[in-house]
């Protein structure tokens, strides 16, 4: 018999390939799709080409947060880009990428060559899952360095009016700009891994690609409702939002820090039971892709467990309670919002400069009407802010109508008198500028206690 | 010297759910030889060669790779390589960069280029090679993948269906590549529907049906098992040629709604010993009838593979039937 010559007994035992190889080779096939480089692409030059043309204009994109100072300085601009990012974008480039990465194989039909090359389930996952999670780390690094890049450029580096109306100075404002999207890593992380677990449970069905869009698309529907601030904070999606809390004075900790966690806490147990399924899948079998009603339940479960244990916690950890949008809350925001700009209005229009201490500002905010209750989103809040002027016995009052979101954020709309908030331009020496005071957004942290103030 | 076989195989049993794969199975092949294994649709082949390259574990019986006892799925030593259900490229990449990331996966480092470079060559890709996979034929996917494997230097190399789509170039290529490697002390363990292909290339040949091994050894002993064989007679008279067929002692004319393999056209078929036939063909050229043509209706090893497998006796014999075409 012939025989092959063993040069010293067995053959050597089988090793699986380094996960650096894999995720070097699967980071080779992702950036290798055209769908994937020109999402890249547009991720680099769309944002700063955005920035740059519309700071050039003069209708600004006020319903965005932070897009109403997008001509006084350009880190406005890139926090306009993270704020649309953070509405569906995000979320949908990372359905491209991680909710692709495993139903590919699917489709090509090369799972059991990747088997037989890389010899570990464990080990291709590991390279799938960092490579994705490179290329939206990319994505993610472009869309905030061209938005910083366009703004700069086109407007300049230059002090940024907060959501309390505090000016930061450049620096302050480049450090939170750089935290803003720091913030949302965590988010888009815990996106990527439901599309890693879409991927997984649906196999070659396109519908795995969608897993992550549809997500944040149904968590942005809800969060348009005035849910409970716990059930708010429990959802993957609060982190998108948290990040404004960084522009006020001080920051707004709390709701950042629980988004921050809950989405880790989406992100490892969706990545866990990614792999666990991945791992149960029959290879051997070409029929079976791995999709089916078992899968499918295997990931639902899970999650909606985790949301239901993170309203547990965050219900017992925190003082939120209600929708978290109370009457003292709004009061206190937009007391300290006007101070701030007040100031900064002084400034402008060349006046004695006062302190937010001097101004003595308080606020008196009603909803609807007496037949409504003073709590919850909506657009018919008015309120009356009553102001000091320092060696003066006059108390300045003036109006705003407040549309307040669900998710804490409000517009607050000058009603007057009109030599306060009534124009949005004033005259300045310089020549005209924009009145401060006559149109401001504003944020309320839902998870604050109303008892302080 | 000691000596290991590439592949030792003793009554491996794998089983799908209530399907049972392969039962029994028996296997031995050792370096330098290429070995086919073939059978009807549904016979366990995939399953075999699955088990080869470590997709899975039989659930009885033993299985050495190597030399190496397989203990668990994806544990074949390294020297392994070849593909299954076709070779599982990407088509987003060209030809070489898929070679390139391949060998780069594998460890390959310096020399990585003109190792890639050898063996598009090999596989006579290297003009192409450049181009997008998408454009690739079914047949120049196929030594692209055959040149993927080639890669790992293997010693053992399972191959399901590799002529599956290649022109007769493409082939030749291949034929030439396996040719060499099994020169070289490399076991090669292939799967095909094509008869000539494995008269071609291999020298022993397992032959599966319904998970069994019905037939194992050299290709010169399968020829051996088919039996009688049918053959058909062009000639310049086919009613008179019919009517000497019949009278001719040993000689049955095969009647055309038997359901057997049958060639095209209006030829005489006939199945007797190669004494009777050659009797017959003594009494056509006595009878003044012009024979043109006496051959086989199915090759020797075709025919002992539908003896072997029961399926010269249906009509359905798709792929055979097919491929012959």
């Amino acid at each position: 018999m012939t025989a092959v010559a063993a040069e010293s007994g067995e053959a050597a035992a089988a090793r699986p390939v380094p996960v650096l190889h894999g995720y070097r080779f699967e980071l080779t096939k992702l950036l290798a799709q055209w769908r994937v480089r020109l999402v890249l692409l547009a991720c680099w030059l769309a944002p700063g080409l955005f920035v740059a043309v519309v700071s050039q204009q003069s209708s600004l994109p006020t319903d965005t947060v932070f897009g109403r100072w997008m001509l006084a300085t350009g880190w406005a601009g890139s926090l306009v880009v993270l704020g649309f990012c953070c509405s569906w974008a995000l979320p949908l480039l990372v359905s491209l990428v991680a909710g692709d990465v495993f139903a590919v194989e699917d489709r090509l039909g090369t799972w059991r060559h990747l088997l037989i090359a890389v010899r570990s389930p464990q080990r291709i996952f590991l390279a799938k899952a960092l490579a994705s999670c490179t290329v939206i780390l990319v994505m993610l690094v472009g869309l905030a360095v061209s938005g910083i890049v366009g703004g700069l450029t086109a407007v300049g580096n230059h002090q940024l009016a907060g959501l309390d109306g505090h000016l930061l100075t450049p620096g302050d404002t480049a450090r939170a700009v750089l935290l803003a999207w720091l913030c949302v890593l965590a988010p888009t992380f815990a996106f990527a891994a439901v599309g890693l677990l879409g991927s997984v449970v649906l196999g070659r069905s396109p519908m795995g690609l969608l897993v992550p869009a549809v997500l944040a698309l149904t968590l942005d529907l809800a969060a348009m409702l005035p849910l409970p601030a716990v059930v708010r904070f429990a959802l993957p999606t609060n982190a998108f939002l948290a990040w404004r809390g960084l522009f006020t004075d001080p920051a707004q900790r709390g709701p950042i820090l629980i988004g921050i966690v809950v989405s880790l806490v989406w992100a490892a147990v969706a990545t866990t039971l990614a792999y666990v399924l991945f791992l149960k899948r029959d290879f051997t079998d070409l029929a079976n892709d791995g999709a089916g009603r078992r899968g499918l339940l295997g990931a639902v479960v899970p999650l909606i467990a985790v949301l239901g244990v993170g309203v547990l916690i965050v219900s017992v950890a925190t003082p939120a309670s209600g929708t978290g949008v109370e009457r003292a809350k709004l009061e206190r925001s937009l007391a300290t919002s006007y101070a701030h700009l007040y100031r900064l209005q002084a400034t402008e229009l060349n006046r004695p400069d006062v302190t937010e201490k001097q101004l003595r500002t308080s606020a008196a905010c009603d909803k609807g009407g007496s037949l409504v209750e003073d709590r919850g989103p909506g657009n018919d809040w008015r309120c009356v802010v009553s102001w000091h002027i320092p060696g003066s016995a006059v108390t300045g009052q003036a109006s705003y109508q407040l549309d307040v979101t669900a998710d804490g954020r409000y517009v607050a709309d000058g009603d007057g008198p009109k030599e306060v908030n009534g124009y949005f331009q004033v005259h300045t020496p310089q020549g005209d500028a924009p009145n401060p005071l006559w149109q401001f957004d504003g944020n309320v942290d839902l998870l604050a206690d109303t008892s302080k103030g | 010297m000691a000596t290991t076989p590439a592949v030792r195989a003793r009554g491996i049993t794998k089983n799908f759910g209530d399907v049972i794969a392969l039962d029994g199975v028996e296997l031995d092949v050792d370096a330098g030889q290429v070995h086919g294994v073939v059978g009807p649709n549904g016979a366990g082949k995939t399953t075999l060669l699955g088990l080869l390259l470590g997709l899975a574990v039989p659930d009885e019986g033993t299985l050495e790779i190597l030399g190496t006892s397989m203990r668990g799925a994806l544990a074949v030593p390294d020297g392994v390589a070849g593909f299954l259900d076709g070779p599982g490229l990407y088509p987003s990449l060209s030809g070489r960069q898929n070679l390139r990331a391949l060998a780069a996966l594998r460890g390959h480092g310096q020399g990585r280029d003109q190792e890639v470079d050898g063996v598009l060559a090999e596989v006579g890709l290297t003009d192409v090679a450049d181009g997008r996979l998408r454009g690739f034929s079914l047949g120049m996917r196929q030594r692209l993948g055959l040149a993927a494997a080639l890669l790992t230097r293997p010693r053992l190399l399972v191959l399901d269906e590799p002529s599956n789509g290649l022109d007769p170039a493409g082939k030749r290529h291949v034929h030439r590549v396996l040719g060499r490697l099994a020169t070289e002390g490399t076991a090669v363990v292939m799967s095909s529907h094509r008869m000539d292909d494995l008269a071609a290339l291999c020298t022993e040949v397992t032959i599966l049906a319904v998970g069994q091994v019905v037939f194992s050894g050299p290709v010169g002993k399968l020829a051996a098992e088919s039996g009688e064989l049918d053959y058909r007679i062009q000639c310049s008279d086919q009613v008179r040629a019919s009517a000497v067929a019949s009278a001719t002692p040993g000689v049955r004319v095969v009647p055309p709604d038997s359901g057997s393999l049958r060639p095209p056209g209006d030829a005489v078929v006939v199945r007797g010993p190669v004494p009777a036939l050659d009797e017959l063909i003594a009494r056509l050229v006595g009878a003044g009838i012009a024979v043109r043509e006496l051959a086989p209706v199915v090759s020797p090893l075709e025919a002992a593979f539908l003896t072997l497998t029961g399926l010269a006796d249906q009509s359905e014999c798709g792929d055979l039937e097919e491929d012959r075409r």
